[in-house]
């Protein structure tokens, strides 16, 4: 049996979050004194910081954008952190006015802010949940309502599974959620990658290490197994600007500089 | 300078336009959609040239602009500073400064608002958590707080000083306490007198974090009186430092099922009759003193047994007997227990103290001296006066001097001592005598000695008819008369002789005594004459010359050859190729005839009896007394019935066999009775006589055949 936490992670302000410190990279102002010398002391060691979460934040847009555009209009964003910009029902009900999005974290303050700011929202809902413990992530009733057999779903595992150690099983809790997707369902997914700066790589994982989240990069190779069962959509799973660029030229010259990888697999 | 358009104007407007949408692109990179941008960065240029524009200067819209970029998530200072250098580098501007100066005024503002938006957002959704964690927590409690107040079982948290903190209800009704009694009580206070060895030094281990828990059946007593008896479990809370912090009891109530244990335990260990610790419990003890002894540490034993207690028993009936027995008990408890020492009764009339320490033996005496007190009164059993006396063996040793079973042999052996030096006596063990009594080779260093000082007797113990009561034969005993030990039966002293060898010269010499003896009641007698028994031991049935020996001495006695019976024991013919066998034809052809002794306590191989030439077998005196002791008062007859089948068995397969019968070990007349209706033919015991001098056997065949009953010593 797992033992209550009886003081969530996250409601502490002495200690870094990664929503908040996301949401700082990011520019905004939803976040603690903690998280923003956190942020500082990683832009520090990486300067690049601010614009790899950009590119992040660009990733997921395009990809949601990609997937709406094709009919998809329910989303389960797992790890949604704190809704700074450009949000996963913000981008998709511009193309699909109706998207239903189920957002899942485990950090309750994620959900407290998310919550307030989608009060009222019926087609909108927010859950926090681990997604280490995915049997009882999917058994929650809006995600199971959200993947109830019909429609296909896009699941978004943006950012967040090089947060599950490899201990944790990873590919075993894609595999899980994999199962549990209608036919034709994608995922969207992006991770942390030494491939492009193995120098960067160590001290990273370091600044990680000392908070309740630690950080797991992984080689391609890793990445494109969580993608077991799925297929690829082209270009396959890329440096983050390089998946399906609006322009040409916002890929950059160094697009191995945005270290993280990402890709979209759909299930036939 | 005016402000109508000019182509130079219109070229630098569109070298701003190009540098604005570059600098905003490159803010976000691609994480805002290239449309949503795009329409950002036409908005921003329309205000700041509507700004540039106004005549007179309005500082609004290019508020507005820095506004609209802050909305549109340009929160970097970097991106504020490269465009208030675009700005100010615009070449038409002629309000360029002002423009800039508002559109950071704008671009402020608008950042502290979202950012105190946001703060005030995020604390609200952190304020938000943790309320929701806090009732999460609460409900935790409340959860936990109604488990332990409903909880059947008591439960109570102390501090690791003892201090109670909190009970619940079930605890409380447990001890009869009120809340604040128990409160004021501290652990260390809740000892009781039956608990458990170790249960505080687990207590203590606890509270000082050497062990996180330990489980122990505990009694309590109530406040309202009395005891409770708890299965009790303490666990140790330790804080987030590891430092000991609060011990949980839980108590479960198990009073009904120890009660039922000890009366469970009370039953295995006691003697149902007399309720008095039982032989199991006796020896429990007895070996727990022996279990790690302090150092000089003694012991002492009286082995009690009451004298002529059969005779009670067979004449008054069990009944009374029980009761009997019951009194006794409960007279040795009531005088002997209050000083301490162990009653127990071992079985049948045995009873025995135990004193688990002892200052020396004259402590152990004063026992055995208050044991003959107190049985000296006599009893009354229904309306009758009924005295008994006792014989006691005492034993006083150090405990590292000898061993439970040792200690118990010798106890007895001094109670034998007791019994022989006359009844109604204690005697004192004597290590010296016991020594010489059990060493073997101390006898056999004097037994050759012994032949030639003539130190050695014979007994004769009467062998009589069942039919009409005559003296049919006499057993041959041969006595040691001991110096130091006083005097010696065959038991203590034949199976040193047999090993030593020594057996084949006394042997000889008991042979000739006994045929001398029978030689000359013959010629006295005559016909009437009881035959002589005499026992060869293995060794001797084994000696080659034992054939020319007996031949020898009958012709030197003159005894006829058909007034010789010898007993042989099971064992001393092994098989059909036996050389032994021989020598038996042999005497059998001689016209001695040959009787098996202790029939049924060797291997009592049937095929033997065949092959043996034997005439006649004697049943070993255990089976007899075996008919009394076995049953319980409680099956009464069942047992005992049993008993003589087996006996009435032996008989009929005897004569089968074309065997005379002897029943060995009668003592009394109903046994004597109920063995002659079975058709046993010659009975040996005390109703019958016990072993005596040839003297008083002269006088019962001359007495003509007289009342064998007359028991004389």
């Amino acid at each position: 049996m797992k033992r209550p936490r009886w003081i969530p992670e996250g409601t502490d302000q002495e200690t870094p979050n990664v929503a908040r410190v996301y949401d700082c990279y990011l520019g905004g102002s939803h976040n603690f004194a903690a998280d923003r010398e956190m942020a500082r002391k990683a832009v520090e060691l990486w300067p690049e910081l601010p614009k790899i979460m950009r590119a992040n934040r660009g990733f997921l847009r395009r990809a949601v954008q990609y997937l709406a555009e094709r009919g998809f209009t329910r989303f389960l964003d797992i790890g949604s952190g704190i809704p700074t910009f450009g949000a996963v029902h913000e981008v998709a009900r511009r193309i699909q006015p109706d998207a239903r999005v189920v957002y899942v974290d485990i950090d309750p303050v994620a959900v407290a802010h998310s919550r307030l700011i989608l009060e009222g929202d019926e087609r909108a809902a927010v859950i926090e949940a681990d997604m280490r413990e995915p049997r009882a992530l999917l058994a929650d009733p809006a995600v199971a309502d959200l993947l109830a057999a019909g429609e296909p779903v896009a699941v978004l595992l943006v950012a967040v599974l090089h947060f599950v150690r490899d201990e944790e099983d990873p590919v075993g809790i894609v595999r899980v959620l994999r199962d549990a997707m209608p036919p034709g369902s994608a995922l969207v997914l992006s991770h942390a990658s030494f491939e492009g700066r193995p120098d960067q790589a160590g001290p990273h994982q370091d600044l990680y290490a000392r908070t309740p989240t630690p950080l797991t990069m992984r080689s391609r190779e890793d990445v494109v197994r969580l993608f077991d069962g799925f297929e690829l959509i082209e270009p396959g799973v890329v440096y983050l600007p390089e998946w399906r660029p609006e322009r040409p030229e916002s890929v950059g010259p160094h697009p191995e500089r945005m270290t993280g990888l990402a890709g979209v697999g759909r299930l036939s | 300078m005016s402000a109508a358009p000019t182509a130079g104007h219109a070229a630098a407007q569109a070298g701003f336009e190009e540098a604005w949408a570059r600098l905003l692109r490159e803010g976000h990179g691609a994480a805002v959609h290239p449309g949503t941008l795009g329409r950002v960065v036409s908005r921003t240029i329309e205000l700041l040239g509507r700004a540039r524009d106004a005549e007179p200067f309005d500082p609004a819209p290019a508020e507005q602009a820095g506004a609209l970029l802050v909305e549109a998530h340009f929160t970097d200072a970097a991106v504020l500073a490269r465009a208030v250098e675009l700005l100010l580098g615009h070449p038409a501007g002629e309000h360029a400064p002002k423009v800039a100066g508002a559109f950071a005024s704008g671009w402020t503002v608008a950042l502290r608002d979202r950012t105190l938006r946001e703060q005030e957002a995020i604390r609200l959704a952190a304020d938000l958590a943790r309320k929701g964690a806090e009732k999460a927590l609460y409900a935790s409690e409340a959860r936990f707080r109604a488990v332990f107040e409903s909880a059947a079982i008591g439960i109570g948290i102390g501090d690791v000083n003892g201090n109670i903190l909190a009970v619940n209800r079930a605890l409380q009704e447990m001890f009869g306490a009120r809340p604040q009694d128990m409160r004021d009580l501290r652990v260390p206070e809740l000892v009781h007198p039956e608990d458990t060895p170790g249960v505080w030094e687990a207590y203590d281990d606890l509270v000082n974090g050497r062990r996180e828990h330990f489980q122990f059946d505990k009694p309590y007593y109530r406040r309202a009186g009395g005891v409770i008896w708890t299965h009790l479990t303490v666990s140790l809370i330790r804080d987030e430092e590891g430092v000991p912090r609060y011990q949980v009891a839980m108590l479960e109530d198990i009073t009904d099922r120890h009660r039922l244990q000890e009366r469970l335990r009370f039953q295995a260990t006691h003697d149902p009759l007399t309720g008095l610790p039982n032989r199991a419990e006796f020896f429990e003890r007895l070996e727990r003193i022996f279990d790690s002894p302090e150092p000089g540490a003694r012991f002492g034993l009286c082995s009690v047994d009451l004298d002529g207690f059969k005779a009670i028993n067979d004449s008054l009936g069990h009944e009374t007997g029980d009761q009997l027995l019951a009194a006794v008990a409960e007279r040795l408890a009531s005088t002997v227990a209050p000083l301490g020492h162990l009653v127990a009764r071992l079985g049948g009339d045995e009873f025995v103290v135990l004193l688990e320490s002892c200052l020396g033996h004259q402590e152990s005496v004063a026992v055995a001296k208050t044991v003959l007190d107190a049985l000296s009164q006599p009893f009354l059993i229904g309306d009758q006066k009924l005295a008994v006396r006792a014989s006691v063996g005492v034993l006083e040793r150090p405990v590292a001097a000898t061993t439970p079973g040792a200690a118990m042999r010798a106890a007895d052996l001094t109670l034998y001592r007791a019994k022989k030096e006359g009844r109604g006596r204690w005697t004192l063990f004597d290590p010296k005598r016991n020594a010489v009594a059990v060493s073997r080779y101390a006898m056999s260093v004097r037994m050759p000695m012994a032949l030639d000082r003539g130190e050695f007797f014979i007994d004769y113990q009467p062998l009589c008819s069942l039919r009409d009561g005559s003296l049919a034969a006499v057993e041959a005993l041969v006595r040691w008369r001991h110096p130091e030990l006083g005097v010696l039966g065959p038991d203590e002293f034949v199976a040193t002789a047999e090993e030593t060898g020594l057996i084949i010269p006394l042997g000889r010499w008991v042979l000739e005594q006994a045929c001398d003896q029978a030689a000359r009641w013959a010629r006295r007698f005559g016909p009437g004459t009881p035959k002589m028994n005499v026992n060869l031991a293995v060794r001797q049935a084994r000696n080659a010359a034992l054939v020319s020996d007996v031949d020898r001495v009958l012709r030197g006695t003159g005894l006829d050859p058909s007034g010789l019976q010898l007993e042989i024991t099971e064992s001393a013919v092994l098989g059909p190729r036996d050389h032994a066998l021989q020598a038996m034809h042999a005497l059998v052809d001689m016209g001695v005839s040959l009787t098996v002794d202790d029939f049924g306590t060797g291997w009592s191989n049937l095929a033997y009896l065949r092959d043996l030439p034997v005439s006649g077998l004697k049943i070993a005196g255990s089976f007899i007394s075996d008919v009394h002791d076995r049953p319980s008062p409680h099956d009464g007859g069942d047992g005992e019935l049993l008993g003589w089948r087996i006996v009435s068995g032996l008989v009929s397969l005897a004569h089968t066999l074309g065997l005379t019968v002897t029943a060995e070990g009668v003592e009394t007349a109903a046994d004597a009775e109920r063995l002659r209706a079975m058709g046993c033919d010659w009975a040996q015991g005390w109703y019958y006589g016990r072993p005596t001098r040839p003297e008083e056997i002269t006088r019962r065949i001359a007495e003509g055949l007289g009342d064998p009953r007359v028991r004389r010593a």
